[in-house]
Parts: C-alpha cells; sequence; structure tokens
C-alpha cells in the first residue's frame, strides 16, 4: 500500500498534454467515466421529479372539497423523517470512504447503519400513507391528493430500490471483496443515496412546510 | 498488489491524487452539520413569525437551495476539481431543464385557470 501510495504521488507530476481525458493522454479513468455516465442517469431522473413536482404544484390547491395539506400532514414525523435520510447520508458517505480506503469491515458497519436508517426513513413514510388512506384521504380522493402520493410515493419507490441494491452490493463486498469493479458500484450507488437525499429536501419543502406553514 | 497496480496505471487522474480519498470524515460531517442545521431553520421558519409571514415561502426556498448546496459540495464532491468540470456541465443542464419544466408548467398552467370561467369560490 505504501509503495502504491509513493508510486501514486510521483506519477502524479503528468504534464497537462499527456494527461488523460484532456486527449493528449488518452480516455479518462474508468471511474471517472463511470461516475459520469452515472451521473447523467441521475439528472435525468431529477428531470422526471421535476415533472412530479411541476403538476404538484400547479394541483397543490385543487382539493375538490378533501382535505388540504395542513389537515393532513404531521411535520414531526416528517422531521424525524427528514433526519433519518440525512443521516443515512452521511453514514453513506462515510462508508464509500471507508470503501476507498480499504476498509471492508467498517465499510460494512457502516452499510448496515445506512439500511436501517433509510429503512426507518420508509416505514415511516409507508405509515403515514396508511393513516392518511385510513382517513380517507387516498391517491383517489382529490387531484392534490394524486399528485402528492405520485411524488413522494415516487421517491419512496426510489428509497426501496436504492435498499435493495444496498443489499446487493453488501453482499458482493462480502463474497469480491473490495475490488475494482466493486469500488465503482459502491460509488454509483453512494451517487443515487445522496441524490435522493437531495430529492427529498425539495420533497419536505414544497410539499410538506409549504403546505403547512404558519 | 496486483490491484494496487492496475490502479496506479488505469484509475489515475492527473493533477488529482485520486486515491488519497477526496473528502474525510471532517468534510461529511461539516456537510452534515450546516445540512442539519438548514433544515431545523427551515421547520423553524416554517412554523413560526420569525420571518415575515408573507416571505416565508421564498425564505423557505432560499433554505431548500442553501441546503442543497450543501448536499452538493460536501456529500457529492461537486468542487472545482478537473474531474468535476463535466459534472458541473451535466448539472448545469439538468438545473435548466428543472427550472423549465417547473416555471413553466407553473406559469402556463395559472395563465389556463386565470382564464377559465369562474366554477366557484376558490
Amino acid at each position: 500500500m505504501t509503495i502504491a501510495t509513493t508510486l501514486d504521488r510521483t506519477l502524479t507530476a503528468v504534464p497537462t498534454e499527456l494527461a488523460r481525458g484532456r486527449g493528449g493522454g488518452g480516455p479518462a479513468s474508468k471511474r471517472v467515466v463511470v461516475a459520469y455516465g452515472f451521473w447523467i442517469f441521475i439528472l435525468s431522473d431529477m428531470v422526471m421529479f421535476s415533472a412530479l413536482f411541476a403538476a404538484y404544484a400547479v394541483l397543490q390547491g385543487n382539493t375538490a372539497g378533501g382535505p388540504t395539506g395542513a389537515e393532513l400532514f404531521d411535520l414531526r414525523s416528517v422531521f424525524i423523517e427528514t433526519m433519518c435520510l440525512l443521516l443515512s447520508s452521511y453514514t453513506c458517505g462515510l462508508g464509500a470512504l471507508s470503501a476507498e480506503r480499504r476498509q471492508p469491515g467498517r465499510f460494512l458497519i457502516f452499510a448496515v447503519l445506512t439500511f436501517v436508517l433509510g429503512a426507518a426513513f420508509l416505514f415511516i413514510e409507508v405509515s403515514e400513507f396508511a393513516r392518511m388512506v385510513q382517513k380517507g384521504a387516498g391517491p383517489s380522493r382529490s387531484a392534490f391528493l394524486s399528485a402528492f402520493f405520485t411524488l413522494v410515493g415516487t421517491h419512496g419507490v426510489h428509497v426501496a430500490g436504492g435498499l435493495i441494491a444496498l443489499i446487493y452490493l453488501a453482499a458482493q463486498v462480502i463474497a469480491k471483496g473490495l475490488r475494482a469493479a466493486v469500488l465503482r458500484r459502491l460509488l454509483c450507488w453512494s451517487l443515487f443515496w445522496h441524490a435522493l437525499d437531495i430529492v427529498w429536501v425539495g420533497v419536505f419543502t414544497l410539499v410538506y412546510l409549504m403546505g403547512d406553514y404558519h | 498488489m496486483t490491484d494496487a497496480h492496475e490502479h496506479v496505471f488505469d484509475d489515475r487522474t492527473p493533477g488529482v491524487e485520486e486515491h488519497e480519498p477526496t473528502a474525510s470524515y471532517l468534510s461529511y460531517t461539516v456537510g452534515l452539520g450546516l445540512a442539519i442545521l438548514a433544515t431545523i431553520a427551515s421547520f423553524v421558519v416554517s412554523q413560526t413569525n420569525l420571518l415575515w409571514p408573507p416571505g416565508i415561502p421564498v425564505g423557505l426556498i432560499v433554505l431548500a437551495f442553501a441546503q442543497i448546496g450543501v448536499h452538493l459540495v460536501f456529500f457529492l464532491h461537486l468542487g472545482s476539481g478537473s474531474d468535476s468540470t463535466n459534472n458541473i456541465l451535466a448539472l448545469a443542464f439538468g438545473v435548466l431543464i428543472v427550472f423549465l419544466v417547473i416555471t413553466g408548467s407553473i406559469w402556463i398552467m395559472s395563465n389556463l385557470s386565470s382564464n377559465m370561467m369562474p366554477m366557484s369560490v376558490q
């Protein structure tokens, strides 16, 4: 490891015209290219979310005589949800860092924490949904509620997908170790997870706080 | 060892010591602290009269943008490094599309609904 690090240090002094990813030195490293491609996917996902946000913003007031957001939302549990997701983003970052530093044990601890916090988020969200549907405020009640369940539900589906992918990746780390390909997948997964937290910032601001402010 | 070798030649970027992780526990912790501050500020602003009430939506939007910025810099590591250039350009395009879709929809739909026949008291 120390030899590799020293070698790394000496080799980083490459003149710009020979640098990789700038033309002269050939294509950028696989890690950079993979992360870039996944970043494009995330941005396309953001564009899809923007359509759902726009639909929600437009339909927010169309409650068809049904309950409004202020009557339905429980900001205390939204705050707990927000903190769960934020902390899971943090542990996900620490996990990615441990993976980069080749510490599989530490990575797995952070992966478990991330999973538990993400699952807690999902559990609170699903029980909120169940409570609303029980009250007769399901997605078919009004245009407002259709838009609400579509937007928040799509985010929740992404979180659920992320949790499944995390199990799969943790299994890969256990079975294959932290080799280059696994590290690239972990990098993509952590980009995805952080992006979901960014979408959630939009959700709690636009849907919950702006729908129910003093 | 072969794995480390592969890294030196295959996964290296000029000017950036890529496998010295660019992030640290400290930067994630700073990011978490700032994000928690922004979150608490949004919840407080929305539930109290700390801000001039008609300005609350604007305040919430500003706080949301601040928090998104914190996430991008401290969690997604979009910085001024050479590796970030392409990602930032792609992000700028994404932000443009998101902005067009959201403001365009709100603008057009509010225009349409103000041209509708009045049906009932809104």
